[in-house]
């Protein structure tokens, strides 16, 4: 971004059937399943690495890239030509940015590179979620290799993790459970079983299935316990379900045991894969990167740092045309995606044919009105003895009274090298309607389970005992937290890709790829089944590094 | 590997198995005749191992490569590298016949062979052992193998149970890892190795894995079993005991001659009548014991003139273990007088001899006492003829007790004799039961499930007999024969095993003290018939029991009716040495070889086994279960034969023969079973010469 981008050749080809801003998840698998389909294709981005908002950065870049604030883009001219040139506004995603390094030289440059620190963490991928499958059909496997998350626990009030029991050999095993309270849970789980793969008296009423989840796990008499886990542990609801009123987003039983299901047969469907979650070894701006791989490989030409300043209108029908870029290039093509990076300014959605509401409901992606608030922790001892990877959830109302949303995080270990030897990486996130309220949140979960030095540049990185229990808490050694924006994905005639949601996985992203893909190109198929030698659908070809 | 259902071979899949059929058949007939020939040279190996590779079931080419092993060895001995590359060859060939199948037999028991010749390294085989594993988890065969080369490398048993903790963790739906974990413990508990002492430390951690196992999962069937493993770690009493005896401890046995006339101020229970001049003396085990004679039950009396006493074992099929043993004192009529008591004292295992059949010895001696008092001969009666025994309702009266009369059921007790040292590890077993009980109730209220009833009816009965043998309050009897009802409504396929069981409670709970035992004990009233003195008899009719049970407590027994029942079989009846009366009329026997125990009943005089089915079933299932002539163990005087039956053909009835030629019966019942035609009638006449009455019509012929 630093250097000239007029200093660049020009690109060659001018026209292309799609152009592609910006190379986070969404961009990066529509230009990979074009391409795939013979799409002439360019993929721009103005940053100077792959992944856009979806990237794993230094520490160094990502405090950059959080804290960066897009110069506006220099005013174009029309030059007689049969289009309008209109300049595009940069959007303001990150706010509250608030970096506190407690160890200087973490920041380091050695030091510092060694970290990929996700932008869009805490994230993991379920063993049979879309996102696997896709990257199998795609082949993008090739390019990316992935290690199993060891556990995932849940957190009570005193910092307390007790393990999720997902399984049956985890329900078995499990310290913390009572008897009874394994029988209910698997019986349970079995219950889901039945309904998802037997016949038609094994199934779970319509009537179930339409209510609220939590009114269901009631109706099954499942203690408080094992309810809190299987809503917010396994079925990862975001919001309290206990007050149904004051409930966001009240999951329903149908929705529950899609989860259930994703996440029970998720485990063991790798045999390296001890529990239901993977992670990307180099972290996940490894993702869009082996689809741009995969697009490169069918053609699809990438360009990095190279901002786009303004779009290209129809003088007469008032469609898009191309791209100004900001080497002055002006270049064509039949659809646009672009990243939510950019606006466009407002007049031009006042001519839609279709109503952007409805659009809206197409994609169903994100709120205007919420936001994510993330964390990110660096310290140098586990939170857990036994264990370096594994996910943290703190359920509604477990931290203190007011909490109404759930809290997660993921600890990440040097051993899928995205830290130093003997560090580890702590991802918190949750949703939120007001900065103050997310960094609450984030704030106290992080009290739970960690030390913070009080002076920034405190040199102890000794570990301190906590008052109500002989556990020591690692202590911070460095600390980030940001309030991200959830963007809607589409414009009219523009299209546009959105922000990482505040899931664990990619699911609900990689829909919203997936229908506007079918949206610009309705009668392509996706990812098309190819004779390769590869056999990407080989499950053994994938590598889940044991 | 499991769980996968079969499908049905596609055309092609038919003409793939057609050809191979054929390579098979020529590779075969290749083997046979190299084999045939002795040949063992590189070229017939190369055909055996091909042939192995598809067939490796074939034991004649294993066999083959045994003898080739073994010529070769001959022809290599000097040379440790020769020796060493032919055993390679055939765990070679092992391996690639066990990639075929690996749940061949002939191919590990191959392998086995090769390693024991103890030239192999073993390093390979624990890795070949997890590849096997990983494929599936459950092969018994790879268990079964790593048993065989953790002993040969020595591998501590911790460390094997550490493996099957690993392996239950992993997936506990394991029967061979439980099964290995039960091997292992049994013997570091039984060496009492560090970290395995006291058992019930142990045993209690045991219990707390597979109650997660139960719990998480209680239709998965292997954590049960384990669990009833262990319960039969925890009841198990080790060495025998002697649970009861006739005449019993303390008891006064008033004898009665020949003919006496009775006298209803008499207790029943105590009162004994013979023709033969011999007392029973009956000993009644908790289990099967062998060794009991003269030297191991010494008998102190008056009445024993003849110097050493005979015990004979009351097994039916002619073994020399038994539960129950029997001898008989003699007391010649002139010595006795009836104003006098004749104190007999016996003492149980005061010398070693006693063993259990599973090795145990007895080793709480025991010592138990009675008197013997004589009733006067009235020999001006004895001239009366025998009567015929009706079992018509209104010949029984409900028996009305004398409160001072001796209890039969209490004076049990007294010979149980407690050891103090026994005393904290029957508190841990009691607490441990009682926990499980606790346990097991609460699974129940949540779930419906067949095999948590199934333990828990276990449990209650454990429990009772464990707490109070002497007390035999039966506190959960209802509570039992409820949950056995239950089962046989759930689990239909299995409902005369629950019948057994609910009839087994049924007797407990019948003959668990004297207020419930007397509810079931009738006067035969019938004035005409002088037979049984003063007899009482007890009735367990109609009360739909499909086994016989409780008879430590009913030996002093001598009038029983079973009638109205769905009695299959009779067994342990054979311990009711005083039976002189046997009601079985209305039941569900299907054979003679069913009354099999009946032969042991010397004093039985009046039998009816009327409305059954013996004959109606071409096929004899008892036989299968009870000892036959067929199972070579019956002692059979085959000269006897042909003087009593003559013309009859005895091949027809010589199951009949052989349960009838010993009994001396005078009355015998036997009408409505298919079998009872004029013919069997007149052969049964024959070969029971002291018979009186058949069928209710006196017999005419003495």
């Amino acid at each position: 971004m630093s250097e000239d981008a007029s200093s660049y050749p020009p690109i060659e080809p001018t026209k292309f059937d799609l152009i592609v801003v910006g190379t986070g998840l969404q961009e990066s698998v529509i230009a990979a399943a074009a391409s795939a389909n013979g799409k002439t294709v360019l993929h721009l981005d103005p940053n100077s690495s792959y992944g856009s908002h979806y990237a794993s950065l230094s520490l160094r870049d990502l405090s950059n890239f959080l804290n960066s604030h897009p110069a506006p883009h220099p005013s174009t001219s029309s030059n007689g030509h049969d289009f309008t040139p209109i300049p595009l506004a940069a959007r303001p995603l990150y706010s509250h940015v608030e970096i506190s390094s407690f160890v200087p030289e973490i920041l380091d440059d050695e030091h510092s590179r060694k970290f990929n620190i996700d932008l869009c963490g805490p994230r993991v991928l379920f063993c049979a979620d879309k996102t696997i499958d896709l990257i199998l059909k795609s082949g993008a496997n090739q390019y990316i290799d992935f290690k199993s998350v060891d556990s995932s626990f849940v957190c009570d009030a005193s910092g307390r993790l007790t393990s999720v029991p997902d399984s049956r050999a985890a329900i078995f095993k499990d310290k913390s459970l009572g008897l009874r309270e394994k029988n209910q849970l698997m019986r349970f789980f079995k219950l889901v079983q039945q309904h998802l793969g037997g016949g038609e008296n094994e199934r779970i009423s319509e009537q179930d299935l339409e209510s609220p989840f939590v009114e269901f796990l009631k109706k099954m008499r499942l203690p408080p316990k094992i309810k809190s886990i299987i809503l917010y542990a396994i079925a990862m609801a975001d919001y309290d379900q206990d007050n149904v009123e004051l409930c966001e987003d009240v999951l329903k039983t149908k929705d529950g045991i899609d989860r259930l299901a994703l996440y029970y047969s998720s485990v063991g469907r790798f045999p390296n894969a001890l529990g239901a979650f993977l992670y990307p070894i180099y972290g996940h701006g490894e993702l869009p990167q082996a689809f741009c791989r995969r697009a490169a490989v069918k053609g699809c030409i990438h360009v990095l740092r190279m901002p786009m300043i303004a779009l290209l209108m129809d003088k007469c029908t008032g469609h898009y045309k191309g791209v100004r870029l900001s080497s002055g290039q002006d270049l064509f093509s039949h659809q646009l995606i672009l990243d939510p990076s950019s606006v466009v300014p407002l007049p031009l959605i006042s001519s839609p044919k279709d109503s952007p509401r409805e659009n809206r409901q197409i994609l169903g992606l994100g709120d205007e009105k919420r936001k994510v608030a993330r964390g990110i922790c660096i310290t140098r001892s586990s939170l857990r003895p036994d264990t370096s990877n594994f996910l943290v959830v703190y359920p509604p109302r477990s931290l203190y009274p007011e909490q109404v949303t759930s809290i997660r995080a993921l600890q990440i270990g040097s051993d899928l090298a995205v830290c130093p030897s003997g560090m580890f990486v702590l991802y918190f996130c949750t949703l939120c309607h007001d900065a103050n309220q997310g960094i609450k949140s984030l704030n106290a979960a992080m009290d739970s389970l960690l030390t913070l030095p009080k002076s920034s540049h405190s040199e102890s990185s000794t570990t301190v005992h906590s008052e109500n229990s002989a556990e020591v808490k690692p202590t911070v050694l460095w600390k980030a937290l940001y309030i991200q924006e959830l963007t809607m994905d589409q414009f009219e005639s523009i299209n546009s890709t959105a922000m990482p949601d505040g899931n664990f996985n990619y699911n609900n992203i990689l829909d919203a790829a997936l229908k506007l893909f079918q949206k610009v190109y309705p009668d392509e198929e996706l990812f098309p089944e190819t004779v390769s030698p590869e056999n990407p659908e080989d499950d053994n070809e994938f590598s889940v590094e044991s | 590997m499991h769980g996968q259902p079969r499908k049905a071979p596609k055309p092609e899949d038919e003409a793939a198995s057609a050809a191979k059929a054929e390579k098979l058949r020529s590779l075969q007939s290749q083997f046979l005749c190299f084999h045939h020939s002795n040949i063992y040279s590189k070229e017939a190996l190369e055909v055996n191992s091909r042939l192995l590779e598809i067939n490796p079931e074939y034991y004649t080419a294993w066999n083959y490569r045994k003898l080739a092993v073994e010529h070769r060895l001959t022809q290599s001995e000097s040379d440790p590298d020769s020796v060493n590359s032919i055993l390679n060859e055939e765990l070679k060939v092992v391996e690639s016949a066990l990639r075929q199948n690996f749940k061949s037999y002939g191919a590990w028991h191959h392998r086995k062979w090769v390693l024991s010749k103890g030239q192999s390294s073993l390093d390979h085989e624990l890795r070949l052992l997890d590849r096997f594993q990983k494929a599936d988890s459950r092969n018994f065969h790879a268990w079964n193998y790593r048993r065989f080369v953790a002993s040969l490398l020595n591998i501590s048993e911790v460390d094997e149970l550490q493996y099957t903790t690993d392996m239950i963790n992993k997936n506990f739906s394991n029967y061979s890892a439980w099964h290995n974990r039960s091997v292992l413990l049994s013997n570091l508990l039984k060496r009492k190795a560090q970290g395995f002492f006291p058992k019930e430390k142990v045993l209690n951690e045991e219990y707390e894995l597979v109650h997660q196992a139960l719990f998480t999962d209680p239709d998965d069937q292997s954590g049960w079993f384990y669990h009833l493993w262990l319960l039969e770690q925890t009841v198990k009493a080790d060495a025998p005991l002697l649970v009861s005896s006739w005449p019993a401890h303390d008891s006064n046995l008033i004898l009665l001659g020949e003919s006496c006339l009775e006298d209803s101020a008499l207790s029943p229970f105590n009162t004994f009548h013979s023709e033969l001049g011999t007392i029973p003396l009956v000993v009644y085990f908790n289990k099967a014991v062998e060794g009991v004679n003269s030297s191991t039950i010494s008998v102190e009396s008056v009445l024993n003139t003849k110097g050493e006493l005979t015990w004979k074992p009351l097994s039916t099929n002619n073994s020399q273990t038994a539960q129950v043993w029997v001898t008989y004192l003699n007391y010649p009529n002139i010595k006795l007088h009836s104003s006098e008591f004749y104190p007999v004292e016996v003492s149980v295992g005061h010398t070693q001899g006693i063993i259990s059949s599973s090795g145990f010895h007895y080793s709480h001696p025991s010592r138990f006492a009675f008197k013997v008092f004589v009733r006067p001969f009235e020999k001006d009666l004895a001239g009366h003829g025998v009567e015929m025994v009706s079992w018509r309702e209104d010949n029984f009266l409900l028996y009305e007790s004398h409160s001072q009369e001796s209890n039969p059921i209490l004076s049990l007790d007294q010979l149980n004799i407690k050891d103090d040292h026994e005393e904290s590890s029957l508190k841990w077993r009691a607490e441990t039961i009682a926990n499980e009980i606790a346990l097991f109730r609460e699974l129940l209220s949540e779930i419906n499930c067949k095999i948590g009833k199934l333990t828990l009816a276990r449990l209650l009965i454990a429990h009772e007999t464990m707490l109070s043998p002497i007390a035999n309050k039966m506190v959960h009897s209802e509570e039992v024969i409820e949950l056995y009802s239950d089962l046989m409504k759930l689990d239909s396929p299995h409902s005369q095993y629950y019948k057994d069981e609910r009839s087994l409670v049924l007797l407990q709970q019948i003959t668990s003290n004297r207020e419930s035992l007397l509810r079931y004990c009738f006067r035969h009233g019938d004035r005409t018939s002088s037979i049984l003195g003063n007899s009482m008899c007890l009735r367990l009719n109609n009360i739909s029991l499909s086994r016989m049970g409780s008879i430590e407590k009913l030996l002093w027994v001598q009038m029983l009716d079973l009638s109205h029942n769905e009695l299959r079989s009779i067994e342990g009846l054979e311990a009711m040495q005083l039976l002189s009366c046997l009601n079985l009329s209305n039941n569900k026997l299907s054979s003679f070889t069913a009354l099999g125990p009946l032969r042991l009943l010397k004093s039985l005089k009046v039998l009816d086994i009327s409305f059954n089915e013996i004959g109606s079933h071409s096929i004899d299932t008892t036989r299968y279960l009870c000892s036959s002539p067929l199972s070579h163990t019956e002692e059979i005087d085959w000269s006897h034969d042909e003087t009593v039956t003559g013309d009859v053909n005895l091949t027809n009835y010589w199951e009949a023969f052989l349960i009838f030629k010993d009994l001396n019966l005078t009355q015998l019942d036997i009408v409505g079973n298919a079998i009872a035609d004029e013919k069997f009638k007149s052969f049964l006449v024959k070969i029971v010469p002291t018979l009186k009455w058949l069928d209710g019509q006196e017999l005419q012929l003495h």
